[in-house]
């Protein structure tokens, strides 16, 4: 799958997040506060999260990264830069 | 060749009753140890009933739909060779006393036994009272005229006594299952609680060095260096690790660590992980990551409900500082560690910044004393202090 355009992975993370925790409201998300104050993840679902993202997007995730995809806006950001073959 | 009767086994001390949803093995089939023979719909969601011996399937006793008791038979099997080597080992591990009393308050009408105008068989009152049939408006099948436990299960079976809760009500279920278990345990143990602050720097830095190497498929979590530290330091302190039956400590048959695991929507269960001493800490996560899958979307076994020997709760991630467990009967211990976060370190006259997380003991007062305890919370702090070892 090749994914490019912010939206494309906008919509990738929300579908990523909804599988892990179908209770979520996306609507009620503010898209730069830490995602997790604002939904019921923990470790383990924040690390399929990465699991998933990685294998859709074909990247590699470090853990040292793992800071950069605090909230939704950040996240993108931090994917559509490695998508596009940035560091 | 040695008939023996395939039982509903116990699933914690929280659970009296199982309603069978659909068999996997039919009169005739080869099974073997391990092998899921049946799911159970019970108070914490379904869950695969395992066959404790290798045997042939004699005949299935219940029918999907029916409530069924722990303890009582589901199945007959022929076995080959030896007869079991004690009987039904996984349901008599467990106290009678557990069970009973909860029994008493929940079932709604205890069989009137007074009038005296049928007979009946010790064993089918028996029964009958563990199913709640009401054994008046029974009738004997049988020539002599006594009721027989086949006629109380017919009537059970006929009375449909208790189809899988509807998912409606399953929440209320699981929240009763809770309460009754932990009512007890604060009713029956004397708790006694040690805490200590252990330093993490040293393990966190290891197991990032770890991660950084490995794919993120098999990156770990810190839980796991928790579990294994937590595992080894039981060698240490065989008191903690074990069960209080009918007045006395029992020793765990192994360290099987139950994982304090949240379900979504509420709720939590701690089902084992199996000899987690003498695991690596990447098959430890295999088994934790397994658990967890199955806890939030999937089934637990019977054997992961049955026999943990102690119970882990990590609940550092939502903030809090340390927990102070309640013992989940009948085992004497919990663990709990709370957040891990940077704090002003002092050793060697000199303050730094350093990782630390609080972890603490709810210790049974019956089973060991606060001696015991600080012994292992110390040998827990000096395990995570050389991570490399808990490979």
């Amino acid at each position: 799958m090749t994914v490019s355009t912010r939206e494309e992975i906008t919509a990738l993370v929300v579908g990523t997040l909804a599988d892990i925790a179908p209770e979520i409201d996306f609507s009620t998300i503010a898209p730069g506060k830490p995602l997790r104050e604002q939904i019921d993840i923990d470790s383990f679902d924040f690390l399929n999260v990465i699991i998933r993202l990685s294998e859709r997007l074909k990247v590699n995730i470090p853990e040292a990264d793992y800071g950069q995809l605090a909230t939704l806006d950040s996240t993108v950001d931090y994917l559509a830069k490695k998508c596009s073959g940035g560091a | 060749m040695a008939r023996h009767e395939f039982r509903m086994p116990t699933l914690g001390a929280d659970m009296e009753a199982g309603t069978l949803v659909t068999w996997n093995i039919k009169p005739g089939d080869a099974v073997k140890r391990g092998q899921v023979a049946a799911v159970v719909e019970t108070q914490k969601g379904a869950i695969d009933v395992e066959i404790w011996q290798d045997g042939t399937v004699e005949k299935l006793l219940v029918e999907p739909g029916q409530k069924v008791p722990v303890g009582a038979a589901l199945a007959t099997l022929i076995a080959e060779g030896e007869p079991a080597p004690a009987p039904a080992a996984p349901v008599s591990e467990q106290p009678t006393a557990v069970a009973a009393p909860q029994r008493a308050v929940t079932r709604s009408q205890p069989a009137p036994i007074s009038g005296g105008r049928f007979k009946i068989s010790p064993a089918a009152r028996k029964f009958a009272q563990e199913l709640g049939v009401d054994v008046t408006t029974l009738t004997p099948s049988g020539a002599e005229g006594v009721i027989s436990r086949a006629d109380v299960e017919r009537a059970a079976h006929a009375a449909k006594a208790g189809m899988p809760p509807k998912p409606g009500d399953w929440q209320s279920q699981m929240r009763k299952a809770i309460a009754a278990a932990m009512a007890k345990s604060k009713r029956e143990i004397p708790h006694y609680y040690l805490g200590t602050e252990v330093e993490m720097t040293r393990a966190l830095a290891w197991l990032e060095r770890e991660n950084a190497q490995r794919p993120v498929t098999e990156r770990m979590l810190y839980a796991v260096l928790l579990i294994k530290a937590v595992a080894l330091a039981l060698r240490e302190a065989p008191e903690l690790n074990g069960f209080w039956i009918n007045g006395a400590f029992q020793r765990g048959p192994g360290i099987h660590v139950g994982m304090a695991v949240a379900m979504r929507g509420g709720g939590l269960v701690a089902p084992a992980i199996h000899d987690a001493d003498k695991k690596s800490l990447p098959q430890l996560m295999v088994d934790l990551r397994d658990l967890i899958t199955r806890v939030r979307g999937g089934r637990l076994k019977s054997s992961e409900m049955a026999d943990p020997t102690i119970t882990l709760t990590s609940l550092g991630e939502l903030g809090v500082e340390a927990v102070y467990g309640v013992i989940y009967p009948p085992q004497v211990a919990l663990i709990g560690f709370g957040k891990i976060s940077e704090r002003a370190w002092a050793e060697s006259g000199v303050v730094a910044c350093r990782k630390a997380v609080t972890a603490t003991l709810a210790g049974d007062h019956r089973a060991s004393d606060g001696h015991r305890g600080a012994q292992f919370l110390a040998a827990v702090n000096r395990l995570l202090q050389e991570p490399e070892k808990l490979q």
